[in-house]
């Protein structure tokens, strides 16, 4: 009999310590599927931030180096430049990357190194319990904006995609989704080209994916699923913002 | 006999690390360290080497930590105030137990800080500097040709004990020129690292880290690090004693105050003075045994730093209860010329303080 639907060889059976809703599962498993698929998984190093991604190494069967929080792009730096012949991977939330490690993403995808970062945007800090994020929506709601996001005082939600793909150095910036079976397949899809542009040495690869914290953003996980769609994606449109076809270095 | 050149210590410890084996350099600028990346941005790539200009001391210390975790010897160096910004970084590398090995040509500080010769980072290099309960091994060259010896000894120790090592030295010792012999005393150790991440190719998965949230997980680490810690005391001291045998008053001094502190230990002599000198090589681990056993038999020790006293406090906790431990020192940039030492020596054998 033919199996038509298994747990990927480059996933463990641990079960996760997500809460139940979070996406963080399901950008796990795409992840773990394009490394079975690309056959990397024996020369694959994952460096998680700090944050709910740290246990990174509990559900991906290899080798890991935990990084202080935000200084992931640095540390992949370092990594890839010894030993160019494996493939480098971080793997970011917003509080991580899109704030005390906005100076490491940054000059990374400006040097274009050849890395991969995934980045969950999920609006808050997760793991210290729903504080305001740089990505945080204006209006919403979070412990530390019990008022509601204001632009007057806090600012825009920064749009790291769009940003990280007006530097040179950057093969591929993109922003998919996680809250819908046909969004699932797109970031799968996305995934894949990113790890691809890494083997094929093209340069910096970045995957944002617009996740759930139904947890901290208090709603049930359905209502969280349409909240990405309803005001997550008004703001932070999908698509692919950069994407280098060929070795064009100006 | 090999041929000694007149060479200035930074380019002497950047050249150690080239012999070290070291291949990976990450750095940011700042005075009186800048010969260190100039240096090896030149010759590094000459043989193979990544030398890689950071945006900052936190992306540098951060590159260090993912060659060190890929089993490379990798290297930074800064000052005062970019050794601040890493300590998040250092702290990590102790607590993951990976080597690296980090240089402070000091500045005076606090703050921005002059860039005279000065030692104020000696308590930010010896106990701590950032967070948790960790040790640094940390050497402190002497001369020019430390500079080059101690280097390749550092990136040894860090990599034997799994440690960040750091390097201290005053800019004295960094910008000035002395015959070196540029070539290693013995060949080189490379130990085995079984630990190191380079995909996990027909081995079980690998992993560095410092988050240990189960029950007591943490205790058990950082009782296991004190063994490491403990260890190190034990067989990796380094110290340097002069005219110990009759004296009746120890200098206890590293870097340039023990180089002043020699020709002031030689002005006493002549005057019929018993004055010898003990210099810390290795200030952690440090030299608390040989302290302990001589101050018991001279009785009197005066330590000088530039600083306003940093080294003392380990000194007091070393020495004999009842040895009289005086101090001189000279923060901020200044000097202690061998006259004023000389003038401490003869206020300490008067019966100096407590």
């Amino acid at each position: 009999m033919n199996a038509i639907f298994k747990r990927p060889d480059s996933l463990t059976d641990a079960p996760t310590h997500f809460c139940p809703g979070c996406t963080h599962g399901i950008a796990h498993r795409l992840i773990a599927e394009a490394m079975d698929e690309l056959g990397i998984t024996d020369r694959t190093i994952g460096i998680p931030g700090v944050g709910c991604c740290v246990f990174l190494y509990r559900y991906f069967p290899i080798d890991a180096l935990e990084a202080p929080h935000g200084r992931a792009p640095a540390c992949a730096t370092g990594m890839k430049r010894a030993q160019p012949e494996n493939i480098i991977f971080a793997y970011q939330g917003d509080g991580d990357m899109a704030a005390i490690g906005t100076s490491e993403i940054i000059h990374a995808a400006n040097r274009g190194e050849n890395i991969t970062v995934f980045f969950i945007n999920n609006s808050v800090y997760g793991m210290t319990g729903g504080q305001m994020a740089p990505t945080t929506l204006l209006g919403q709601q979070t412990t530390t904006s019990p008022y509601g996001r204001d632009f007057n005082t806090e600012g825009y939600p920064i749009k790291m995609a769009e940003m990280l793909a007006t530097l040179e150095g950057v093969a591929y910036s993109t922003r998919v989704a996680l809250h819908s079976p046909k969004h699932v397949n797109q970031a799968k899809r996305a995934i894949r080209k990113a790890f691809e542009m890494q083997i094929n040495e093209m340069g910096f690869s970045m995957v944002e994916m617009l996740s759930t914290c139904n947890t901290n953003w208090r709603v049930t996980p359905l209502e969280a699923l349409q909240m990405i769609e309803r005001e997550m994606i008004p703001y932070f449109p999908l698509g692919v913002f950069k994407e280098r076809t060929g070795k064009d270095f100006l | 006999m090999t041929e000694k050149k007149l060479t200035k210590g930074n380019i002497a410890l950047a050249e150690g690390a080239i012999q070290a084996g070291c291949r990976y350099y990450f750095g940011y600028p700042i005075t009186p360290q800048n010969d260190i990346p100039e240096y090896l941005a030149r010759n590094l790539p000459k043989c193979g080497g990544t030398f890689i200009p950071a945006e900052s001391e936190i992306a540098s210390i951060n590159m260090v930590m993912g060659a060190s975790a890929s089993g490379k010897r990798a290297m930074t160096s800064s000052s005062g105030p970019g050794i601040s910004l890493m300590q998040e970084g250092i702290s990590y590398l102790a607590g993951s137990e990976m080597p690296a090995v980090i240089v402070n040509i000091m500045r005076c500080g606090p703050g921005l800080g002059g860039i005279a010769p000065t030692q104020g980072d000696y308590n930010q290099a010896v106990h701590g500097g950032g967070h948790g309960d960790y040790r640094n091994i940390v050497l402190a060259p002497g001369s020019v040709q430390e500079m080059f010896d101690l280097t390749i000894k550092a990136f040894e120790l860090a990599d034997k004990y799994r440690n960040p090592t750091m390097i201290i030295a005053d800019a004295m010792i960094g910008q000035f020129q002395e015959p070196c012999r540029l070539v290693p005393e013995k060949p080189v150790e490379f130990p085995e690292k079984p630990w190191a991440l380079t995909g996990r190719r027909g081995r079980e998965p690998r992993l560095l880290k410092s988050l240990y949230l189960g029950d007591y997980e943490q205790e058990e680490h950082n009782l296991l690090l004190k063994q490491k810690y403990d260890e190190i005391q034990e067989k990796e001291v380094m110290v340097e004693m002069q005219r110990l045998d009759d004296a009746e008053l120890i200098i206890i001094a590293f870097g340039t105050p023990a180089r002043v502190a020699k020709t002031a230990i030689s002005m006493a002599r002549e005057e019929g003075l018993k004055v010898g000198l003990i210099r810390p090589i290795t200030l952690f681990p440090f030299p608390t045994k040989q302290i302990y056993e001589h101050s018991k038999k001279a009785g009197k020790l005066l330590v000088v730093e530039m600083n306003t006293g940093q080294m003392v406090r380990d000194v007091r906790i070393a020495a004999h209860r009842d040895a009289s431990i005086s101090f001189y020192g000279r923060p901020g940039g200044g000097f202690p010329f061998p006259d004023d030492v000389l003038a401490e020596i003869k206020k300490a054998l008067d019966g100096g303080p407590r």
